[in-house]
């Protein structure tokens, strides 16, 4: 309770508190109202005397807008009159017009000002259509019409006389549309006379086509064409899209079909002249000429492209590439051609005592260089037509298929194979002897091919690949293609020199053996000319082709044997292998057999590919050689003497030929095969002591 | 051993598998060689009959009487040498396939009977002689060096009578190599080689039909008939090349093969499947080449209407008969000289003989496979 007591003391302690706080504040605000509601009744005062004086304002404003409304009301009568006036004073001066027009528009037409005229006219018109029903209006119509017509009449005149160029045509035209004349049939007689001029164009270009008097260069003809007609369509398509844009597609359908049909004129006199271009070697000025034929047929090409003629052109440009193409070909090949008429020409000429003609690898070094140069100089004139300033060259065709197809594989590859064939067409003429080619031809044409193979292929082509950068993906012929061509080219001339070789040699051998009589033949004093000349024959052959083959490898054994031992080494031979003939008998025919065995173990083919070396050269022409003696030798019958002929022609025949085989043993045994195939073919074999023969062989 | 280079099948025998061989010997007496071969047990019997005038070149028997043969011999007297030909018959014993071979044959030689000489002594040395193919073996041809000499065997061939001749006129020694009787139209037409030049003759009028410049590059030295398409035939020569030609077309050969490396001296057609062809030549080998494309048979043995029992086995034959292509069937390398004549069995034709210059006669048959691939 003594705590309930304590916090109702401090209750009613805090009340009083709270009591005199209150009374505080209200001290504390009672001035500041009582000056609040003196301002409030200053303010009462102010407001009434504000009153007073707008009224005031608003009366005199009425006051003037009475004044103002009086005063407007004055005014409007004479403003309406000087309109009526105003638009009176116009009429009077269109009618005035009117009234001057006929002979305005007569002196107009006399001064020849017909624009002048046809703008009066066109002002006119409208009026005079719509009051023609008022007779004076009539009558001035009615002049106007006739004098209408004539300045119609003499526009059209103008027109039709066309002596003025396209310009003032296409104004007379303007006019004339002006006029009110039928557009259609305008158009037709616009295109129709324009049609006139560029006939007359191309007419001069045809007459300078002309066929005898040498015309004008390709350049000057394509410039002629190109400021002349080209120019002339130019003008007139812009005139005309001018003039008749109105006309919708029909009108523009009529001027390419105009356009095709004389750009196709154009076209076929420029391709015309171009085919008497078709001969002509340099490239610069045809490529210049058909740079400027291109471009100047591109604005019309912008201008007109439903009439194609930019294809057109560029079609006909690519079509001059292919066929130049095709003429550098052609000029390669008889370029080709030529140096082997000029190579069989130095190898046909006379040779002069004591001076000798130009050597097989001059010859060949000519030729090489010769061939070489024409394919840069045709790779050089191509390469014009894909030159930067020029305006085609940046066509598809010309980046891709020209370079590829067209430069690539149709000339350089094309030209190779061509090449390759005309060799190769040396080998496959038998028979005819009259055009057979000289053998040194057949020999300098393989190590062409074989020079072909081993660089020249690759150097031609990687010079053509740089300079045409391929960018086409089509498949071009690779170059070890090419070199494997050229390559069986080179072995096929090389054999066939072998064999026509050879068989100059075996003719020799063979008449040697066919004609005489070997039964009645006296006793051997010489070896016999032939065999000299066979030995003499095959050292020219040899000097020949060491002229342009390598060496070759020899049996190891050949290189040291000399003369003296060789001799020696193949009489024992023979001593051995006569000896028992005497009396015919067992011996003999084994160690005959053995031989043979020998000989024939390992076979010889006798024509046998060659390789690229003088050495095999050598042994394949001695080989077919000595096949052919032995083979024409077992068909005759020999006397004693013969046999012993045949032994001093074969000894000698050995002591010669060795030097130049790879394999001397082969040179033994065929000739071995011969001496004893002779005996074989003799009823009387005594053979000649071999000392006997040596000596005979010695003195020559 | 002696050298040969003349071989011939026994023409009239279509039994036995005979073939005659002449020698060549300038030091003895020369034979003739019947070898028959008894193909069942492999084994090959020899009987010699003397052939004394001189060393053989040309042998050819006749197509109508077994026992008679032509020879064209080297006649050698006063060191001349000259080719002669002449008739013979064979002693009855040794007609028909040999029966007992004889143990000791230098007991048992025998002789030739001369029938006829054909009389060159106007004409040169005699290259070859060819009998009228089907005849009754009483024609005979014989080339001596320019001239073609048509002969009449009368008297049972106890005479040879000139029937009729002609002769190459031109610049230089012409001279016949080899020439071929054709069993075609009639058994009218010839046809010889000299140099390398091909020409047939009508034996009627012993004319000229046609004339194959420059054949060969080089000299030809063989040809023959196709048996069974009337104007192919086949040559061969020095260029190592063997050439099929079409007589009614003699601007181009119709295909050429060069298989050979050194000159082909004889070119045989089979008799019966014309597609095999054989050739040997101085590099001593022999090729049998199969030359389907230009061939009577060009896809294989015609099916007889009797096989087509069952369609669907006579599809499957046809397809496996389809890819025959010309090829070289197999190359003989048995010869260690140069083989001078092949020559096809008349009795099978499934055989053939080759003959090398050492006097070896090598017996070869067709490969099995090939032969049944054609015959089925």
């Amino acid at each position: 309770l003594a705590q309930l007591m304590d916090s109702e003391t401090d209750m009613v302690r805090q009340i009083r508190a709270l009591d005199s706080d209150m009374q505080t504040l209200v001290y504390e605000n009672y001035n500041k109202f009582i000056s609040a509601t003196d301002t409030i009744r200053k303010m009462k005062n102010d407001f009434r005397k504000m009153e007073d004086e707008m009224d005031r304002l608003a009366n005199n404003m009425a006051v003037i807008t009475d004044f103002s409304a009086r005063i407007s009301a004055t005014l409007q009568d004479r403003h309406e009159r000087i309109t009526k006036l105003a638009g009176v004073h116009a009429l009077l001066r269109k009618l005035q017009f009117l009234f001057e027009l006929p002979s305005r528009l007569t002196k107009c037409v006399e001064l020849g000002a017909y624009g002048q005229a046809v703008r009066y006219q066109g002002r006119a018109q409208a009026v005079l259509q719509q009051y023609q029903h008022l007779p004076s209006f009539r009558a001035i119509q009615d002049d106007c019409h006739v004098i209408t017509a004539r300045l119609a009449q003499q526009l059209r005149q103008r027109f039709r006389e066309g002596g003025s160029g396209a310009p003032e045509q296409a104004e007379c035209v303007e006019l004339l549309l002006a006029l009110g004349e039928p557009a259609g049939e305008l158009c037709e007689e616009f295109l129709a006379h324009a049609r006139g001029r560029l006939e007359h164009e191309l007419r001069g270009l045809e007459a300078e086509l002309g066929p005898s008097p040498p015309a004008p260069d390709i350049l000057e003809f394509t410039d002629h064409g190109g400021s002349g007609f080209v120019g002339g369509l130019c003008q007139v398509a812009a005139a005309y899209q001018e003039l008749f844009a109105a006309q919708g597609p029909e009108g523009a359908e009529k001027l390419a079909a105009f356009a095709r049909e004389l750009g196709g004129r154009y076209f076929e006199l420029v391709e015309r002249r171009l085919a008497q271009e078709q001969g002509a070697s340099d490239n610069s000025l045809l490529v210049r000429a058909l740079d400027r034929f291109h471009r100047r047929l591109r604005a019309p090409g912008a201008l007109l492209a439903a009439a194609g003629l930019a294809e057109a052109a560029t079609e006909i440009v690519e079509r001059v590439a292919r066929e130049r193409l095709g003429h550098h070909l052609q000029g390669l090949r008889a370029a080709f051609l030529g140096c082997l008429t000029d190579v069989r020409q130095v190898l046909a000429a006379p040779r002069l005592a004591g001076k000798e003609g130009p050597g097989l690898a001059e010859l060949l070094a000519n030729v090489a260089s010769s061939v070489l140069s024409h394919i840069k100089a045709s790779l050089a004139a191509v390469h014009l037509f894909t030159a930067k300033e020029v305006s085609f060259s940046n066509k598809p065709y010309f980046r891709g298929e020209f370079c590829s197809q067209g430069v690539r594989e149709g000339l350089i590859v094309g030209f190779i194979r061509s090449m390759c064939q005309t060799a190769q067409s040396f080998c496959d003429s038998p028979g005819e002897k009259g055009s057979a080619p000289p053998p040194a031809l057949l020999l300098l044409l393989s190590r062409l091919c074989l020079d072909y193979e081993t660089a020249t292929v690759s150097y031609i082509l990687t010079l053509t690949d740089e300079q045409f950068l391929v960018q086409d993906q089509s498949p071009v012929t690779p170059v070890s293609t090419l070199c494997a061509e050229a390559r069986e080219t080179a072995r096929r001339l090389l054999t066939h020199y072998v064999k026509v070789q050879g068989l100059v040699i075996s003719q020799m051998l063979r008449k040697s053996v066919e004609t005489r009589d070997w039964l009645s033949t006296l006793e051997p004093r010489n070896v016999r000319a032939v065999m000299k000349r066979v030995v003499e024959d095959t050292t020219a052959i040899d000097v020949q082709v060491g002229l342009l083959y390598e060496e070759g490898v020899r049996k190891a054994q050949s290189s040291d044997s000399s003369k003296r031992t060789f001799s020696v080494y193949s009489s024992s031979r023979q001593q051995g292998r006569y000896a028992p003939s005497y009396t015919p008998s067992a011996p003999m025919d084994t160690n005959l057999l053995s031989n043979i065995q020998k000989l024939f173990s390992e076979r010889i083919d006798v024509f046998s590919p060659v390789e690229f070396n003088k050495v095999s050269v050598l042994t394949g022409i001695i080989k077919i050689s000595l096949k052919t003696l032995l083979e024409c030798v077992r068909l005759r019958t020999f006397g004693r003497f013969g046999l012993q002929q045949v032994q001093v022609d074969c000894h000698f025949l050995q002591l010669y030929l060795w030097r130049f085989v790879a394999d001397e043993e082969l040179v033994h045994l065929l000739l071995d095969e011969v001496v004893a195939s002779a005996a074989l073919r003799c009823p009387d074999p005594v053979p000649m002591e071999p000392s006997v023969v040596e000596v005979i062989c010695e003195r020559g | 051993m002696e050298q040969a280079r003349a071989l011939t099948p026994q023409t009239a025998e279509t039994d036995a598998i005979r073939f005659l061989v002449g020698t060549q010997s300038l030091k003895y007496d020369n034979q003739i060689h019947i070898i028959d071969f008894d193909d069942e047990n492999n084994i090959i019997n020899k009987n010699v009959l003397l052939h004394q005038v001189g060393e053989i070149w040309h042998i050819s028997a006749s197509p109508a009487d077994k026992g008679v043969l032509a020879t064209c011999y080297n006649k050698t007297s006063d060191s001349k040498v000259l080719t002669c030909a002449a008739v013979w018959r064979m002693p009855k014993e040794l007609e028909s396939g040999s029966h007992e071979s004889p143990d000791d044959s230098s007991s048992t030689t025998q002789t030739l009977e001369l029938l006829c000489h054909l009389d060159n002594t106007a004409h040169g040395n005699m290259a070859c002689v060819t009998w009228e193919p089907m005849g009754d073996g009483k024609k005979i041809i014989s080339l001596a060096d320019n001239h073609i000499l048509l002969w009449d065997l009368q008297e049972s061939s106890s005479q040879a009578v000139l029937a009729s001749s002609a002769s190459l006129e031109g610049k230089g020694q012409l001279k016949f190599t080899s020439g071929r009787w054709s069993p075609h139209h009639n058994c009218t037409q010839v046809a010889t080689a000299n140099d390398t030049t091909l020409r047939g003759w009508d034996t009627r009028t012993m004319s000229q039909i046609y004339c194959i410049e420059n054949a060969h590059g080089q000299l030809v030295r063989d040809l023959d008939f196709n048996p069974n398409k009337q104007y192919y035939l086949a040559s061969c020569g020095d260029d190592c090349r063997v050439k099929f030609w079409d007589t009614r077309n003699v601007t181009e050969p119709v295909k050429t093969l060069e298989e050979h490396s050194h000159w082909v001296w004889n070119v045989r057609y089979n008799h019966s499947h014309d597609q095999l062809v054989l050739t040997g030549s101085s590099d001593s080998r022999v090729i049998l080449s199969n030359m389907v494309s230009i061939s009577s048979e060009p896809f294989g043995h015609l099916v007889d209407d009797d096989d087509l029992s069952d369609q669907e086995e006579h599809h499957q034959e046809e397809k496996n008969k389809e890819p025959l292509q010309d090829s070289v069937i197999a190359t003989y390398e048995e010869h260690e000289d140069s083989v001078y004549a092949v020559d096809w069995s008349s009795a099978d034709p499934w055989l053939f003989a080759s003959l090398s210059y050492d006097g070896r006669l090598v017996v070869n048959r067709v490969p099995r496979a090939l032969k049944y691939h054609i015959l089925l």
